[in-house]
């Protein structure tokens, strides 16, 4: 029981950084169909942004992370709109989907040659102090990376439905042509919603850093975890990207201990699969009828 | 769509093409020669996925494990003295029969959400490969996989193993170009134009959908089953994403639903690596630079360039005057 | 006695809101049933629940008694069933014979037969026969995708004949088309019914056109039906009239 507990609270907490991943993947699926394949190598990035910072410009570990997240938000926000997404998406589906994937493949390959093909060791906000609590030993960076990330969706939720900005950004989202007749200037919209999905990886890419270490290859899989749990959730709604990340993360957590760890990675397919096959519409998504 | 001229034109194009293939490697060094024979082999399973993808309309990320399932049976069939005839139908219907279940998915699901399911099953026969030791050798792979012998004639020479290849891809272009001729071919594009209306014409939608997966991954069956003879070795790590999204680009480059398409692809795809030999680890990002800046100019593909250009200039082509 | 279309109580609601509310109705053998009524009635809806395009959410739908609600539209089809839709559902990129031997392929023998016969299926004859009767021989060749939109209206409705379907459901098949080839186009339509025996239901908001074609009319509103009879005595229907104003 004790060891369920622990298995579910690290689930939660690994839970937490990919409902970030996904709630970036479904805001830019939302504001503007962008599929982004490239997402896990956005979490993957950031965290080499802020290493970069300590090792060439010699700046503290809080000091790294502000030019780090910065520098994800211009490059994985600002530039990756500019540069990528616009020119190509008015070609339909295809051309993104590959550029994308190129995207990935280009991410990966810089940081494995600039930086190194090894795991890098990556600082963690909250050292990993076990805390007792009765029979149940829980790790405070668990704790601390779940808080972190509720505090972050939290805020975003708050930004999205009592702002002005958010909720502008959300009509833009459900009704892009509306938007426009109501003079809403949607560009500057989309733009927003590609700066939040650059903070919410670089938030991701720094608390599952010092867990997994930083490595080129971490994107591999976390791509493919965020857009399973934006699926599970329900592809639509960030509320259905958060639970969905919490469900594969404790799912995640549940397999590697009692089924096998070489599967582990395999458990977000198979669910992806499942729920495509049985249940598109995801947990929370309302099944749309197909029209003519 | 063409008239005599442009099809006549066509078949001593064709012609003279083929005529290159099978003089041009009497001149190549072995290396040549197994540049030339991977891509005969790749050109396979690109045509099998441009019928999936390109003809039928049904985004595949999977390929690769199609060609790896293709080459697995083989590597394991022929190692244990199977003769190669019998292992390639084994790949083959393998294949066809996986390609067939992966074809559920895609009768709930289109577009990216295709592509990203595709993917995950890719990335789950990956895992199958790797972790399943007893069977596939785990990440150390099968070696010392030999080459056929036809009619008493060993295939063991670089140059006979290729024009073994360059046989078996003219067989499929063939057969392929029958299935498109024929009332499947002509259902698969209603499939990929409008499956709504298609259906409403009696167009088993389903089971044309089912097919185009199936037949498309078998050809990529057939394609690993000379994958694994020609390389002589296979390792899980040969049939990842990177190979899929290779063929992806093949059939993209070569222009979608063109059918030659995907045999230009592959010359760039085998070519360009070669190319950018000289710039060692850096190969991967500037393949993957070459492919945004492909994407953002020519989405359509070289075909589809061609085809542009064809059409602003129509007094070329013998198209009938309405 | 059984009919050729018997539509026995059907519903379809979307979200609460009422898109056809128990609707019933009978189409004779040879019939040309028109089917009328304001925008946002339920006509298409109506359509797509008898074609198993959409699933009802009530009642029944049977063919020549047969029971074939739910049914798949492809398995429809076979059963003598045939349809055009409200915009223009041709396929672009095969030419206007291709999209006729389509439209008639999988109506002979079974896959694998189709799969290894002759690449026209059997269906050229027919195609041609189509093609001369519709008038699109010069059009033969083309791309169904560069033809003008009464052309490709034309190529539209004669696929819904290609498969010798006894029972056709065109949903507008005169929005859109050019006035003077309106009434040709009618023709042709009658004479599809006199010499195949096909049964027609169209939904059209041209009245003229619906007058000089059907010999019965339904009319649709808010889902239900308002008002059956003649063309004339609907057109006097006060209720009807209403209806239309009111919309």
């Amino acid at each position: 029981m004790a060891g369920l507990l622990q298995l579910l609270s690290s689930g939660l907490a690994t839970g937490a950084i990919y409902a970030l991943a996904a709630t970036g993947f479904t805001l830019l699926w939302q504001a503007s169909a962008t599929v982004n394949f490239a997402q896990g190598e956005f979490v993957m990035l950031p965290a080499f942004f802020v290493l970069a910072s300590m090792q060439l410009l010699g700046l503290s570990f809080g000091w790294s992370i502000v030019v780090g997240v910065a520098l994800s938000i211009v490059v994985l926000g600002l530039l990756f709109k500019r540069l990528l997404v616009d020119p190509l998406s008015r070609y339909g589906f295809m051309p993104l989907v590959i550029a994308t994937i190129a995207l990935g493949l280009f991410i990966k390959e810089a940081v494995k040659t600039s930086f190194s093909a090894e795991a890098l060791p990556f600082p963690a906000l909250v050292p990993p102090i076990p805390v007792h609590m009765g029979d149940v030993t829980l790790s405070l960076q668990d704790i601390s990376i779940f808080v972190f990330a509720v505090i972050a969706v939290a805020a975003l939720q708050l930004f999205l439905t009592r702002t002005r900005t958010g909720r502008t950004m959300q009509a833009t989202a459900q009704n892009r042509a509306l938007a426009v007749i109501l003079g809403v200037p949607v560009s500057r919209m989309i733009l927003y919603t590609f700066l939040l999905n650059a903070a919410l990886v670089s938030l991701a890419s720094i608390l599952v850093s010092p867990i997994y270490l930083a490595k080129f290859s971490n994107g591999e899989s976390l791509g493919l975890i965020a857009f399973t749990a934006a699926i599970v959730g329900g592809f639509n709604q960030v509320r259905g990207a958060i639970l969905g990340g919490f469900v594969v993360g404790i799912a995640d957590n549940l397999t590697a201990a009692y089924i096998s760890t070489e599967y582990r990675s395999a458990l977000p397919l198979v669910l992806l699969i499942a729920i495509i096959l049985f249940r598109p519409q995801g947990l929370l998504g309302r099944s749309e009828e197909r029209t003519v | 769509m063409n008239g005599l001229g442009a099809s006549r034109n066509r078949i001593v194009a064709m012609a003279v093409v083929a005529a290159v293939l099978i003089v041009v490697p009497l001149l190549l060094k072995p290396y040549g020669i197994y540049l030339l024979s991977m891509w005969a082999v790749l050109s396979i399973a690109a045509v099998g996925l441009n019928l999936t993808l390109g003809f039928a309309g049904q985004v595949s990320l999977a390929q690769a494990s199609f060609v790896g399932i293709g080459a697995y049976s083989v590597a394991l069939l022929t190692t244990q003295g199977w003769p190669f005839g019998l292992a390639l139908i084994v790949a083959a219907v393998l294949a066809f029969a996986v390609g067939w279940l992966l074809g559920y998915p895609a009768l709930r699901v289109q577009g990216h959400y295709l592509a990203f399911v595709t993917l995950a099953f890719g990335t789950l026969v990956f895992l199958v490969f790797r972790n399943e030791e007893w069977l596939t050798g785990g990440i150390a792979g099968i070696n010392r996989i030999p080459r056929p012998s036809l009619l008493g004639l060993s295939t063991k020479p670089p140059l006979a193993f290729y024009y073994l290849c360059l046989v078996a891809l003219a067989i499929v272009l063939v057969l392929l170009a029958a299935l498109l001729r024929s009332p499947w071919g002509r259902a698969f594009v209603a499939l990929r134009e409008n499956p709504i209306r298609a259906m409403s014409l009696g167009v088993d939608t389903r089971a044309y959908t089912l097919l185009a997966f199936a037949i498309g991954a078998g050809l990529g069956g057939v394609a690993g089953a000379f994958y694994a003879p020609l390389v002589q070795f296979v390792d899980p790590g040969s049939f990842t994403l990177l190979l899929s999204f290779n063929l992806l680009l093949m059939v993209v480059v070569g222009g979608i639903g063109f059918f030659f398409g995907p045999l230009i692809g592959a010359v760039v795809a085998v070519l360009l690596p070669e190319w950018l030999r000289f710039t060692e680890g850096l190969y991967l990002i500037l393949y993957a630079v070459l492919v945004i800046v492909l994407m953002a100019f020519c989405p359509s593909g070289l075909s589809g360039l061609v085809e542009r250009f064809r059409r602003v200039a129509p007094a070329t082509s013998g198209e009938a005057q309405p | 006695m059984t009919h050729r279309l018997e539509v026995e109580g059907l519903s379809k609601h979307f979200g609460g809101i009422p898109a056809v509310d128990d609707v019933s109705f009978q189409v004779e053998d040879g019939e040309i049933l028109g089917v009328i009524g304001p925008n946002g009635s339920g006509k298409s809806t109506l359509f797509n629940c008898i074609l198993g395009q959409i699933k009802p959410d009530a009642g029944r739908v049977r063919v020549d008694g047969y029971d074939t609600t739910g049914m798949r539209p492809c398995d429809l089809n076979h059963r003598g069933v045939s349809r055009t839709f409200q915009l223009l559902q041709v396929f672009p990129e095969l030419t206007v014979r291709d999209n006729l031997v389509l439209a008639g392929q999988e109506h002979r023998g079974t896959m694998l037969s189709r799969l290894f016969g002759a690449p026209d299926a059997g269906q050229t004859e027919r195609a041609e026969q189509m093609i001369e009767f519709f008038r699109l021989e010069r059009l033969a060749n083309m791309r169904a995708g560069s033809l003008s939109y009464g052309q490709q209206k034309l190529l539209d409705a004669a696929m819904a004949f290609m498969s010798g379907a006894r029972l056709i459901l065109l949903d507008e098949p005169a929005g859109g088309v050019n006035p003077t080839m309106l009434d040709g186009f009618r023709e042709r339509l009658s004479e599809m019914n006199r010499t195949l025996g096909a049964t027609f239901v169209v939904i059209e908001h041209n009245m003229e056109f619906v007058s000089a074609l059907c010999s019965r009319v339904i009319v649709l509103a808010e889902g239900r039906i308002l008002a059956e009879g003649t063309p004339d005595a609907v057109r006097a229907d006060r209720r009807v009239i209403e209806a239309y104003l009111g919309d």
